[in-house]
């Protein structure tokens, strides 16, 4: 399971993708910012396509880890988070650290482009809005810079490459 | 019914976020016309109070995958369309 309601647990993350063979481990954290575009943030809510969730995140985990022996580990909370609270955790092992870092990169970005997850900002000015959507939920696929078509021809380039 | 003329499916529409705001539904069930795309469920969607709001090319998914408008429908498609993305 990608996606949890409960706090992200790094230690265990990093537990399911270490290994002898595997001395170089990439972590990164998404945690919850207090501001956005000059506003405070108080807190976040985030929701999802949960199943889309699960299985856009299984091709993305294949897609980084057919590139070499790297083992990844990936988590996604949803619910209501607090300032500082970690959103997402990506960890990303391999036997030398270029892996590592290109995996654990890969993982991060991809989700952020595919991913169904979406977040509520809750500011201090007593304010909420959707994240992305405008006041009014009016932007395209195309203006968010996640046209399909694009999807498509990154993931072409991205296995050209290797 | 042995019917040579038009046949319909039905699809399960589902929305998320501003666009479930807007529209004030999570999920309906389209009967359309075959042959029939993910423009054409978007058009639909579009007719209904509220779904002038959706932009002219949303993000979608067919069972799961991300697709484009021009993707063929089947029966029990189940078809998302989905706000800007903002995980992570």
């Amino acid at each position: 399971m990608y996606l949890s309601e409960q706090p992200v647990d790094l230690t265990t993350l990093i537990a399911a993708v270490q290994s002898p063979e595997r001395g170089g481990i990439a972590c990164f954290l998404g945690t919850v910012r207090n501001h956005h575009r000059g506003r405070d943030v108080v807190r976040l809510e985030y929701s999802a396509y949960a199943p889309m969730v699960e299985a856009e995140c299984g091709r993305i985990v294949a897609e980084a880890e057919s590139r070499g022996n790297v083992a990844v580990s990936l988590r996604h909370r949803i619910g209501r988070l607090e300032v500082g609270d970690v959103a997402v955790a990506v960890v990303a092992a391999s036997a030398h650290r270029d892996e590592a870092f290109t995996a654990c990169r890969h993982v991060i970005e991809e989700l952020k482009r595919r991913v169904p997850i979406w977040k509520r900002e809750y500011f201090a000015d007593g304010t909420v809005e959707w994240v992305g959507s405008g006041a009014a939920g009016q932007a395209d696929s195309g203006t968010a810079g996640q046209r399909v078509s694009d999807l498509h021809l990154t993931g072409a380039l991205g296995r050209a490459t290797r | 019914m042995t019917g040579t003329a038009v046949s319909a499916i039905t699809v399960r529409v589902l929305l998320f976020a501003s666009y479930s705001d807007v529209l004030g539904l999570d999920s309906l069930d389209l009967t359309i016309e075959t042959p029939a795309t993910v423009a054409d469920a978007l058009n639909r969607v579009r007719s209904l109070p509220g779904g002038e709001r959706l932009p002219a090319k949303p993000l979608c998914a067919l069972n799961l995958r991300h697709v484009d408008a021009a993707t063929r429908l089947s029966d029990g498609d189940e078809l998302a369309i989905l706000p800007p993305l903002a995980g992570g």
